[in-house]
């Protein structure tokens, strides 16, 4: 079984973010990067498939500046076969990237894409579902598993996707709304994962020397004839609104008054 | 080198263990500081990091790794917030065991260093005595040799890992007085006759386990001998510089995480209708701790770089250690001071590092015997 998983490189959550003066994006300088936390439970859920199903191979796939070579060996060193780097400086929006993976997957023809059901970034949550619309395969959003994330199971590395007897179909679980359904979907597919899907593993620095000797591939859009023009643009970011001062109502009939009136909320 | 040599598997290195640290030691910190112990599992779950075995031959278990993976480990280890589990962990792998790694047989290699790596046995460095801390060399617990075994003697005092510890890479005097007659053996502690006297109750690292330890007509076979009988002193020494090392570091990455923790809680904190960062004394004061901790890194960071080729650093990493010790007292009394009552509360964390941070100028060679080596190395003094 063939396996690509997508990884994107975003700020770390744990950097102070600010806007840039003209509103135009964020300012970048001292920000620190890092992968895609949804990306990461996609590498780790497709390692764990592998293992249950040699031969297989994992390969992680990033679009993004030449620096998110370090989120690529940031997957190799937790198990991934090899990597795919599209290189790109600057925005690219979620059409763009859905059609320059659309390119990868006639490349590699893989069994299975993982992605992260969205990145923490941007928020945009479609990558998954117009790349699978534009391929023609069936999706999965938002996999998760029906055990916890303390279960048994979770602690002895089990896949919550499930492969088939005939590898020819996927069962992934998902959280609706009070529950949990189960669906069985036909490969290729792309399946987008969820928080609750597994713990990803650390990268052990052995397995990080031996990541060393594994390959990342360098392609261009341009080289894979996509068109890269954004269809969705920017407009302008805007920080939160700051918290103002809180005040002191004298009684309990006070605060639902104003809570009514006010705030509209009861 | 200008620029430290961070190469980008350095930076994942650092990236996995600040998210192990943060995540799975952090959070207990003020636990096992009132434990006064900490689960087995922080070994074996450091050692799966590769952790332990940083530098150590792949054959042992180790990544073969170059010393700034070590300055990694070091300084990620900060963020678990509890110089008691750091000071454990560096003792395992960066104080008790380099010297099996070096001079080590395959034997001991197998039985003692490997398992250590592995996070399975638990590793302490036993020194000190009752009465021969700074003055190793007179150092009194007592080896006899009898036929094909050695029958140990004697007390070692502050112990770190003392409590649980598997086996000791010990110090015992093989021969005449002074250095001249010191060796080092891998002590296993199920031998009939040694016990733990004493769990000792100290002023910080409170999660670390202290021990006194008592040896009684110990046995040991002969194989247990560390390199040449009587020319263990220098073993000793050169031990020192890698413990020495990793202290230095740990203690310009603890100061960087006052200062940062300082300016956060000067930002939300006011009083006078300002927070206490806009004051100027403060502003003044934390740059000033600022400037000097960028010093003490460079100066660590020199020392590191020499260490790391094999070059003499005995000079560099004495100052490297004198220098951010002392250094720390300066700043985290101002650190606390700035945290106000919250500063006395063992909750924030400045107020455990003002603890933990005395230590700094005591073990692995005080303030005044760093002062001394450095003296002997300068002409004219
Ligand atoms: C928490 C903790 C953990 C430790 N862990 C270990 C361990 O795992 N293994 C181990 O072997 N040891 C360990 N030690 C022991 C530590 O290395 C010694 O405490 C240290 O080397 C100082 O020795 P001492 O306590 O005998 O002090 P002393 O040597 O008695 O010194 C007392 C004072 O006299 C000063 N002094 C000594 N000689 C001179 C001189 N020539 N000139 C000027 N002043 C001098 C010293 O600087 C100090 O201020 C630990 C200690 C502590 C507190």
């Amino acid at each position: 079984m063939k396996i690509l998983v997508t990884v994107k490189r975003v700020e770390d959550w744990e950097s102070k973010i600010k806007v840039r003066p003209d509103q135009s994006w964020i300012i970048t300088e001292g920000v620190n990067y890092r992968a895609n936390p949804f990306d990461e439970i996609g590498v780790e859920e497709a390692l764990r498939l592998r293992d249950a199903n040699a031969p297989s191979e994992v390969v992680v796939v990033s679009i993004g500046p030449a620096a998110a070579g370090a989120e690529i060996r940031s997957g190799l060193a937790m198990g991934a076969d090899r990597g795919i780097l599209v290189k790109h400086d600057g925005f690219l929006d979620s059409d763009a990237v859905a059609r320059i993976l659309v390119k990868i997957v006639e490349k590699e023809k893989p069994d299975l894409v993982v992605m992260g059901k969205q990145a923490v970034d941007v928020d945009d949550n479609v990558c998954g579902q117009l790349l699978a619309e534009y391929l023609g395969y069936g999706q999965v959003t938002f996999a998760s598993k029906k055990e916890s994330l303390e279960s048994p199971e979770e602690k002895g590395k089990k896949a919550g996707l499930k492969l088939s007897a005939d590898k020819k179909s996927l069962q992934c679980a998902r959280e609706v709304d009070g529950g949990l359904e189960v669906l069985e979907v036909s490969l290729p597919a792309i399946v987008t994962v969820d928080l609750r899907l597994n713990v990803p593993r650390y990268a052990s620095l052995p397995n990080i020397m031996k990541a060393k000797k594994k390959t990342i591939e360098e392609l261009l859009p341009a080289a894979l004839g996509v068109d890269i023009a954004p269809k969705v643009k920017v407009v302008k970011v805007e920080p939160p609104p700051l918290r103002t001062a809180g005040i002191k109502v004298p009684d309990v009939a006070a605060l639902v008054k104003k809570l009514h009136e006010e705030a509209k909320v009861v | 080198m200008i620029e430290a040599p961070f190469t980008p598997e350095h930076d994942l290195f650092r990236k996995n263990l600040r998210d192990y640290v943060e995540r799975e030691l952090a959070p207990h910190a003020l636990e096992w500081d009132e434990a006064g112990i900490f689960p087995r599992e922080v070994f074996t779950g450091m050692a799966e990091l590769g952790a332990l075995g940083i530098n150590y031959a792949e054959d042992v278990g180790g990544s073969a790794g170059d010393y700034w993976y070590v300055v990694v480990l070091a300084e990620e280890l900060v963020r678990s917030r509890n110089a008691g589990v750091n000071m454990a962990l560096l003792v395992q792998s960066q104080m008790a065991t380099p010297i099996i790694g070096e001079i080590g047989t395959l034997e001991q290699k197998k039985e003692f260093l490997a398992p250590a790596l592995a996070g399975e046995k638990i590793a302490a460095l036993g020194i000190s005595e009752p009465d021969a801390g700074s003055d190793v060399a007179n150092l009194k617990t007592t080896a006899r040799r009898e036929g094909d075994e050695y029958v140990i003697n004697g007390a070692k005092m502050w112990i770190t890992n003392g409590t649980r510890a598997d086996f000791i890479t010990l110090a015992v005097r093989t021969g005449e007085k002074g250095y001249g007659g010191i060796s080092l053996l891998t002590f296993p502690t199920d031998v009939k006759g040694y016990s733990v006297s004493k769990k000792l109750q100290k002023v910080g690292n409170l999660a670390s386990d202290t021990a006194l330890l008592f040896f009684e007509d110990c046995r040991v076979p002969v194989r247990y001998l560390l390199g040449e009988e009587n020319h263990g002193f220098y073993h000793v020494m050169t031990n020192f510089q890698g413990e020495r090392l990793v202290a230095a570091i740990g203690a310009v990455a603890g100061m960087d995480r006052l200062v940062e923790d300082a300016i956060q809680y000067g930002g939300e904190r006011s009083a006078f209708g300002r927070p206490l960062a806009k004051f100027q004394v403060w502003k003044h004061k934390l740059v000033e701790h600022l400037t000097a901790i960028e010093a003490a890194r460079w100066l660590t960071y020199r020392a590191v770089d020499l260490f790391d080729r094999k070059e003499v650093a005995i000079k560099e990493i004495s100052m490297a250690k004198l220098f951010a010790g002392d250094l720390m007292q300066k700043v985290v009394y101002d650190c606390m001071q700035l945290h106000g009552g919250m500063g006395y509360v063992v909750e924030t964390p400045v107020a455990r590092a003002f603890r933990d941070a005395r230590l700094l100028t005591i073990g692995g060679g005080t303030s005044e015997i760093m002062k001394e080596i450095i003296a002997k190395l300068v002409p004219g003094l």
